[in-house]
């Protein structure tokens, strides 16, 4: 497929050196979205979000306009702001609040105006201290300009932003966990139901949870009309995303691209994009929407870049992440690691994720170490599936998140297309990579 | 549908928080700062611990007492909350601390080995903090900074991609003070300030706040009726 070349709608001023800044942000049509939006009745402007059909950019893809909607009927009381990008290879938000932080600070006034609420908090993770200092910088700007604060551009309107840094850990990007982190408590995610954030958020109050992408997709949207928005990308998965490319490929980073439109194969090989994987060496596997996402093999790679055909095909674009994996790459090693991560952000609530994790993480050290029976494999799946019954995708859940059934996905990845691997590991006593 | 209810409210009120002791009078200020902004004084429990960080460079038992006196929690449930949370040191830590990702996309550019070397660098494994209190070395879950891999962070700045020999001039640089003013001590976070406090009037917070209690409880009358 042919490369589009969309409006750049979250990325436009990242060439600048002091995209950061307000000076830049006015100069580039800062805040021209938000005076559009307070032109209106807060009413329009979810109608014009619904129209856009934006689907959220955090990872689970749920229509922004719809969520929304379902509460407009019932008063909002608090928008929260889910910056705790931790899913491992997502790095777009990092972009976004470090490069652009009035983009979101503008978005999310426009969110809080459709919602009538009048207090925002934007969670960031810990671990992003110039994106901390970047937004709480734009927000004492935006209070002075007059973009945020009491009667903002004197529309009547008004809304107080605050920053809340969390304290590292992955737990907290699921929306009920950073809800309780954001009350001052572990991050332990909340039983739904009941505790939908619609109905039970903060402090028990109707909460609106929505993604750094999602929030600086609106200014644009308001400036230029949801029909644009909806006319660019295919299917359900309208406008243009963020994708970030990691792993083995020349050019890693993160590109705006028109949803649908573009393909996996655009995305890793194209020139202008990821440039192919370097050393002349071939594609083994990739992951195409987080850890959480069950592995593609090369015959997928044609495969449109929309949230329903990746559905489709077995797994899910997910936070929008892509991880290359060239020919010289260890399946037993990659997937160990994988399991580790799972293994150390258990949160611990639920028995099946918290020893399950620990359970398959040493099960594949000790394969990738030489050390393997060749009845782990079939202990790897029995395990994998008492955390998630039938390890099929979508998972089956038995956790109070989906954190546990999200960790069955590589070691299942890497048996299905790999068992020689695993094999060869047990056999021979040792990795054949190294 | 059954509400949340507060967080032990029978203990909180049986532990009679003192005046701050350990935290400094600057710090103690902006905590109080902290806390206007939130509409329940807990919320800023893991705010205020970053900022005891920030005066003594981990999170000490002295400084979760005056957090739970600030914050009207009992010291365990500071002490319960901080302890789950990676960034929070409830044990002293170095003035750099290191954090090497060796999570998948880092792992595929070499991560592995770039740790391996820094334990040998240091003479710390991951985890350890070296005699002189200089560094402790972190091996890290993703740091989100992926297309630069191998990911290092020093006090949570990004450092960008390391080879072996770039992380040991960083070492050096980090010794020398070469970098201190762009990498602070471990402990601080943010160094910009809030420069206003809440803007939008109380009361009118208060009614939308009633409004909202009134329509939920419309919506479960309703609901009930319906169920009925």
């Amino acid at each position: 497929m042919a490369i589009t070349q969309p409006p750049k709608i979250v990325t436009s001023r990242l060439g600048y050196d002091d995209s950061h800044t307000l000076e830049r942000y006015l100069a580039t049509g800062g805040y021209e979205g938000l005076r559009a939006a307070l032109a209106r009745t807060p009413e329009a402007v979810a109608a014009e979000v619904d129209a856009a059909s934006l689907l959220g950019r955090g990872g689970a893809g749920f229509p922004a306009g719809r969520k929304w909607s379902m509460l407009r009927k019932n008063p909002v009381t608090y928008l929260v702001v889910n910056g705790d990008e931790s899913e491992p290879a997502t790095f777009k938000d990092h972009l976004l609040v470090e490069r652009d932080p009035h983009q979101l600070v503008e978005g999310v006034v426009i969110a809080a105006y459709a919602l009538q609420v009048s207090r925002v908090f934007i969670f960031l993770r810990g671990e992003f201290a110039l994106g901390l200092e970047r937004v709480q910088s734009a927000l004492n700007d935006a209070y002075a300009h007059g973009a945020v604060g009491r009667d903002i551009f004197g529309s009547g309107f008004s809304v107080d932003v605050v920053v809340h840094p969390g304290a590292g850990a992955y737990i907290c990007g699921e929306e009920t966990a950073l809800l309780e982190s954001l009350e001052g408590k572990r991050g332990f995610p909340r039983i739904k139901p009941p505790f939908f954030p619609a109905a039970i958020g903060l402090y028990g109050d109707p909460t609106v949870v929505n993604n750094v992408e999602t929030m600086s997709n609106l200014p644009w949207i308001m400036t230029n009309g949801g029909a644009a928005f909806a006319a660019l990308g295919g299917g359900r998965s309208t406008g243009t995303r963020l994708f970030a490319l990691a792993g083995h490929v020349a050019n890693p980073g993160v590109f705006e691209l028109e949803m649908v439109k573009t393909t996996f194969d655009d995305l890793i090989n194209a020139p202008v994009l990821g440039g192919g994987i370097p050393h002349g060496r071939g594609l083994k596997a990739f992951i195409p929407g987080g850890v959480s996402a069950p592995w593609f093999g090369p015959d997928r790679i044609d495969l449109p870049l929309g949230q329903d055909e990746v559905a489709e095909a077995g797994s899910m674009l997910g936070s929008g992440s892509v991880v290359v994996m060239d020919d010289h790459t260890c399946a037993v090693r990659a997937a160990w690691r994988i399991t580790k991560f799972f293994s150390r952000e258990s949160c611990g609530q639920c028995t099946p994720c918290r020893e399950g994790s620990g359970w398959l993480e040493r099960i594949m050290e000790r394969i990738e170490r030489g050390q393997g029976r060749e009845e782990d494999l079939d202990l790897l799946m029995d395990a994998c599936d008492n955390i998630s019954p039938g390890v099929a995708w979508p998972p089956q859940q038995t956790t109070i998140c989906v954190l546990g059934p999200s960790i069955p996905s590589s070691i299942s990845s890497a048996i299905t297309m790999f068992r020689d691997e695993f094999l060869v590991h047990i056999k021979e006593g040792g990795c054949p990579y190294e | 549908m059954t509400e949340p209810t507060p967080v032990s409210a029978p203990r909180r009120a049986a532990f009679a928080p003192a005046a701050p002791t350990h935290l400094s009078a600057d710090i103690v200020a902006r905590a109080h700062e902290l806390i206007a902004l939130y509409p329940e004084p807990r919320s800023a429990l893991i705010p205020l611990c970053h900022l005891a960080q920030e005066q003594d460079g981990w999170l000490t038992p002295e400084a979760m007492v005056d957090i739970a006196g600030l914050v009207g929690v009992t010291p365990g449930e500071v002490f319960g909350t901080a302890s789950f949370y990676d960034m929070l040191h409830t044990e002293p830590v170095g003035t750099h601390v290191v954090a090497v990702c060796t999570n998948i996309a880092c792992l595929l550019g070499g991560a592995a080995e770039l740790l391996e070397h820094a334990e040998q660098s240091l003479g710390v494994g991951a985890g350890g903090t070296t005699s002189d209190g200089a560094f402790t070395l972190e091996e890290a879950e993703c740091l989100a900074d992926c297309d630069r891999a191998p990911c290092v962070q020093v006090n949570h700045r990004y450092v960008g991609a390391q080879t072996p020999e770039s992380f040991d001039r960083l070492i050096a640089d980090l010794r020398s003070g070469a970098r201190a003013a762009e990498i602070p001590p471990h402990g601080t976070l943010i160094r910009v300030r809030r420069t206003t406090g809440l803007e939008v009037d109380p009361a009118a917070v208060a009614d939308e706040r009633r409004a909202a209690a009134e329509a939920r409880a419309a919506r479960e009358a309703a609901a009930d009726g319906g169920g009925a």
